[in-house]
């Protein structure tokens, strides 16, 4: 990496970008190798350690503490404050508005972070690692969060501040890399494969580079008709859980045999959304029919033996339970009833071979079915919910980022499997934070701004332009 | 890691927390001026000496088998359950009172209606902790400690006030102790010239009872996945509350329980310190058994042969009876810290990176199997 | 007889504050301490043990001072420990906390019977009337006629407040307590401040023991804390984690106590243990209405921290 340069560091989800970037950032430790800075070794121990020597980090969740003001959080990290009596706020403002006015990036010194949105936070984030000094920025997955249009205002900013800074993100998205990077880094299996100058290459080429092979991920051809509606909510109110609105009167059909996207920042809602429409969050207002049948405010027990079904957001804590073996987890909803149990106790000869069945048809990787299934890879616990769930035919189901932070392989599985079920007649919500996703799998594609559906739109009139106005709440 | 590394650090990891316990609780010894390893030899050794001392390990064992065993249910289902001695002296109420209540019963109807009683006892002591974390989200380890102090209260209210012997009115002395329970609600003894009783079998029944429960019943899968990840099972339209309180109503009831068998085993009456430290006890034989009937019936008769021991050193060498009490606290810290080196695998990478630092230990090799991505 | 509640609830209020405050600190920095009554307990004898030896002799007005500082450092040691084994060895902390109460209750015990035998009294702390302001009526018996660590007790209060508050270190803890990786990543040594933390709330709750035993009870019993300890942890959900809160939540609960008293001394027939089991169930029915709402207290509390974990 040379000063006052760009570098994209590119690979598919598993290749191990993150984790490089954190043993920079001092908070994971090698197994063995060097790093060197100005051409003298160093070995972060702690986070301090690298801090001291200007790295300065913004991560994919942020670290800042949402009870704290910006200062507050600013002046944790000014370390010459730190031995007085007295907490001195005043010259952590001074430098937030320094760096703030410095690199328009606008940021109040004074507001507490739990009240930003997702884009001032990250805001805060870069002013923050500014102000305490870093002079090699390192960026995790920045635009994961944004809008089409706030991604470029961004990378717009980070282009100029690379007259001060060195830049190193992290992305998957090529279009971006293209945009903002002077050479690119390309990671496969935690390894280096390609090194070169960003100009040099087309998009297609660093793809391939990035697989190494060509991936074409699994298109929706159309064609079916898309049925009765399968899931109607109408006026649908929930509250969050910080007390406020989080879904406002929102209305939605979801269509047999067809997958719906939702498309949309994340925290407008959909997570309200797709708890509720689980049972898994009280219902203020508002309808929700499947196949007919009224299930606002039923409890999840009630709306899952009624056929719908739920791939959640955080697959570690809310999908599996971690401790259980691979077999249990398979028959996490189905354990009470035949052919799994019976008067009360459980039949381990039938639940033995649901499991083998399912790890065969859904390629599921263990070393066996009584590992902790918390053990396996993020790519093979999706697989293990996604067995589970499917193989309970739902009518409806509800499919939250599915293939976050999943390998390219197992994506291409997921992409499958979901249009595999499409076709045979359930409807899909699929939630999810990449466009490319939501274009390539939909036939329609929704649009949630700030609790309320903005707008449907038929996949061909689904663009990237008319998508980022939508998300961005500017309806057509 | 390799499975033959893996195997000589966990044996590492527990001869460490073995160690370290022992030293912290010789510390103790030397400080109160007795000789460590003569305390230990006599408490490891002394109940060892006849066929009394044998069967009263026995005899200690049982309650602290059942309780342990209605703490592994609330443990392994999320609830940590504090409150064993409580339960316990509400179940030896309800017993003793039940049995003092219908002294012309038979044999057969009595002595199970007894237990009954007792357990049912516990249970609603347990209970009420577990409504309370349930329904309102109230800390259950201050909530059963609460509830011990006030079941202490209660007992010695009730032993001196209305279910005081008769007897003990008429003389003075003001021993505060029920009336002696009817024969017919007398547990068997099993070797004669000992206190053993049938208690053991029934403690041996429920231990295997309570594998099938967490392992092969329904019940059983709901109340470990509340456990180990109640927001997954809550999603799965697993109803953890309720198995919050199931949970607590078993370890209040197991509780319950071996309060009544003491009573109708080995007392004959509720007096004052039947259930003495049994609740704390109960809790460290359920750790160092695992959380686990298999493991817990080896674990509880280890404990009672540290507890006669201790009984023994009181005697002979004037160590006074709060050595348990540090034993008990020593062990617990060494055991959770043990337990987290053993289940954590972030541990295990971090300890063998000190020994690769250290030139101990080979680099791993090139690919290593679940990378996680 | 109000006034005499009140007269006594004061004083009866300071080794719950003490101890309760230490604890406010720990919680605020993520670790919860239940081993707080087994720091009191060693406290209180650490207290008695200058105090009894010293009795008499030379060095007679040092005994109760000592006293203090000894229990402070025995309070802290533990508190050590205890940080051991839930900072760096990561333990749970519901059940380590029982471990160290048991082993602190214990070892206390063990060395009182040792040294000392049955149970004897001490002198303990004379009262000091505030000169002035104890002649107040009615206010003046209830505030200001007191021994002089119950004032001090009191300054503790708003000095935690400004600890916590205003301070860079009470930044750092709160910091730790909400979002220990956030803190963390921005070079501040997580557990360290823990094992501060800790070691302030174990001195806190060490003097909360000596209180008791030196200016309460003056005397040492195996009993001599009863549940105080766990009822401080208590307090501090009950307080939201601030200072005035746990005040509040410590007079209220030792009104309960003082009432305790006044009932028997006053002859109502009242059963005795039913009035000693008032303060336990007090401490239930608030922690029943106290909620579950997180949201302004440390969002860390009770999770260790592990700067590697892949979350």
């Amino acid at each position: 990496m040379r000063r006052g340069e760009a570098l994209a560091l590119v690979g598919e989800n598993g290749a191990g970008k993150s984790t490089l970037m954190n043993i920079l950032a001092g908070l994971y430790q090698p197994d063995g190798g060097r790093i060197l800075v100005n051409g003298a070794p160093v070995h972060f121990r702690t986070p301090a350690d690298a801090f001291d020597r200007g790295v300065g980090m913004v991560h994919q969740d942020f670290m800042l503490v949402p009870s704290m003001t910006v200062a507050e959080n600013v002046a944790l990290g000014l370390r010459h404050l730190h031995g007085r009596l007295r907490l001195d706020l005043a010259e952590a403002r001074r430098r937030v508005v320094e760096v703030a006015e410095h690199h328009e990036l606008p940021v109040d010194p004074d507001t507490h972070v739990w009240q930003l949105s997702v884009g001032e936070q990250q805001r805060v984030e870069l002013v923050k690692t500014l102000c305490l000094g870093a002079q090699l920025l390192i960026l995790d997955e920045p635009t994961s969060a944004l809008t089409p249009q706030e991604t470029d205002d961004l990378l717009e900013r980070l282009k100029r501040m690379t007259a001060e800074v060195s830049v190193i993100f992290i992305s998957h998205k090529l279009n971006e890399v293209k945009a903002l990077s002077d050479r690119v880094t390309i990671l496969r299996h935690g390894a280096v494969v390609f090194n070169g100058t960003t100009a040099d290459h087309s998009t297609s080429e660093l793809a391939a580079l990035m697989t190494g092979h060509e991936v074409v991920l699994p298109r929706n051809q159309g064609g079916g008709e898309a049925g009765r509606p399968v899931l109607a909510v109408r006026g649908l109110r929930v509250r969050g859980d910080r007390g406020h609105l989080a879904l406002d009167g929102l209305d939605l059909e979801l269509r047999a045999g067809e997958i719906l996207g939702l498309a949309g920042v994340s925290g407008n809602g959909q997570r309200e959304l797709a708890d509720a429409l689980a049972g898994l969050r009280p219902v203020e207002a508002g309808s929700v029919r499947l196949d007919g049948e009224e299930l606002a405010g039923a409890g999840p027990g009630r709306i899952i033996a009624r056929g719908m079904g739920y791939i959640p957001e955080d697959r570690h804590h809310e999908g599996i339970v971690p401790g259980f073996s691979v077999r249990e987890n398979l028959v996490l909803k189905d354990f009470a009833a035949a052919p799994f149990s019976r008067g009360g106790l459980l039949r381990p000869a039938e639940i033995e071979r649901n499991a083998r069945h399912l790890r065969e048809r859904f390629d599921v990787r263990c070393s066996s079915l009584g590992v902790a299934t918390g053990a396996l890879s993020g790519g093979n616990i999706q697989k293990v919910i996604l067995a589970r769930e499917l193989a309970r035919r739902p009518r409806a189901l509800v499919a939250v980022y599915p293939t976050r932070g999943v390998d390219m392989g197992a994506e291409e599985f997921i992409h499958n499997q979901l249009l595999a079920l499409r076709r045979e007649g359930a409807g899909i919500l699929l939630v999810s934070e990449e466009l490319e996703e939501i274009m390539n799998l939909s036939d329609r594609v929704a649009v949630i701004y700030r609790g309320r559906i903005l707008d449907v739109l038929p996949s061909r009139e689904a663009t990237r332009e008319r998508l980022g106005l939508l998300m961005a709440g500017v309806a057509a | 890691m390799s499975r033959r590394l893996r195997l000589v650090y966990a044996s590492a990891v527990v001869l460490a927390a073995a160690a370290a316990a022992t030293g912290a609780a010789a510390l103790v010894l030397w400080a109160i001026g007795a000789s460590p390893a003569a305390t230990f030899a006599v408490i490891l050794t002394g109940p060892l000496q006849d066929r009394f001392g044998a069967s009263e390990i026995l005899v200690r064992a049982v309650p602290l088998t059942l309780v342990a065993l209605g703490i592994a249910v609330s443990f392994r289902s999320g609830i940590l359950n504090i409150g064993a001695e409580g339960q316990m002296q509400v179940g030896i109420l309800a017993c003793a009172a039940v049995a003092l209540a219908f002294p012309g019963l038979p044999r057969p109807a009595l002595l199970p209606l007894c237990l009954l009683a007792g357990a049912a006892g516990g249970a609603l002591w347990g209970g009420v902790a577990g409504v309370l974390r349930a329904r309102l989200g109230v800390n259950e380890i201050l909530s059963t400690v609460m509830l011990n102090y006030i079941a202490a209260q209660l007992y010695t209210f009730l032993l001196r006030g209305p279910m005081i012997d008769p007897d003990e009115l008429m003389t003075g002395s003001g021993t505060p102790q029920s009336m002696r329970l009817p024969r017919a609600a007398w547990l068997d003894r099993l070797v004669p010239g000992t206190r053993l009783h049938s208690g053991l079998l029934l403690a041996l029944v429920l231990a295997a009872l309570v594998w099938l429960l967490l392992w092969r019943t329904t019940l059983g899968f709901r109340m470990r996945a509340a456990g180990a990840g109640s927001k997954a099972a809550r999603y799965a339209g697993i109803p953890v509350e309720r198995s919050l309180v199931v949970a607590m109503l078993i370890a209040g009831g197991f509780a319950g329980l071996a309060g009544s068998v003491e009573v109708t085993g080995v007392h004959h009456r509720a007096i004052e310190a039947i259930s003495a430290g049994y609740g704390f006890a109960g809790i460290v034989v359920a750790l160092f058994g695992g959380l686990h009937p298999a493991g817990i019936v080896p674990a509880a008769v280890f404990f009672g042969l540290l507890l006669v021991g201790a009984d023994m050193t009181q005697r002979s060498a004037g160590v006074p009876a709060n050595m348990v009490l540090v034993l008990q606290g020593v062990i617990i810290l060494a055991i959770v810290s043990a337990k987290t080196y053993l289940d954590d695998p972030y541990a295990r990478e971090r300890m063998a990176r000190l020994l690769r630092r250290a030139g101990l230990l080979a680099p791993p090799p090139a690919a290593e199997g679940e990378a996680e991505p | 007889m109000l006034r005499d509640i009140l007269s006594l609830g004061v004083p009866f209020s300071v080794a719950l504050l003490l101890a309760a405050l230490g604890e406010m600190f720990n919680q605020r920095a993520g670790v919860f301490n239940l081993g707080c009554e087994g720091m009191m307990s060693m406290g209180a004898f650490l207290a008695f043990l200058p105090a009894q030896l010293l009795r008499g002799g030379p060095l007679a007005a040092w005994g109760n001072p000592a006293g203090f500082l000894l229990a402070a450092l025995g309070g802290a040691a533990l508190a050590l420990l205890f940080a051991l084994v839930t900072v760096t060895f990561r333990a749970p902390q519901g059940i380590a906390g029982i471990g160290l109460q048991l082993l602190g209750w214990g070892t206390a015990g063990a060395l009182f019977r040792h040294f000392f035998g049955g149970v004897t009294g001490v002198e303990g702390v004379a009262t000091w009337p505030v000169p002035g302001l104890s002649r107040i009526p009615v206010v003046g018996g209830i505030l200001f006629d007191h021994n002089p660590v119950v004032y001090l007790a009191f300054l503790a209060v708003p000095a935690s407040w400004y600890l916590l508050f205003r301070t860079p270190w009470g930044l750092r803890v709160r910091a730790v307590g909400t979002h220990p990786r956030a803190a963390d990543s921005m070079g501040i040594d997580v557990v360290r401040v823990r094992y501060q933390a800790l070691m302030l709330g174990g001195a806190m709750a060490g003097l909360g023991g000596a209180y008791l035993c030196l200016c309460q009870a003056k005397m040492f019993a195996d009993d001599l804390v009863a549940g105080r300890g766990f009822i401080a942890v208590a307090l501090v959900y009950f307080g939201r984690w601030t200072p005035w809160g746990i005040t509040g939540g410590a007079l209220l609960f030792s009104l309960a106590q003082a009432l305790q008293l006044s009932i028997q001394v006053g002859g109502i027939k009242f059963p005795y243990e039913f009035a000693v089991m008032l303060p336990y169930a007090l401490v239930i029915l608030v922690l029943a209405l106290a909620g579950r709402s997180r949201i302004l207290g440390p969002t860390a509390l009770g999770r260790p921290y592990d700067r590697e974990r892949r979350v």
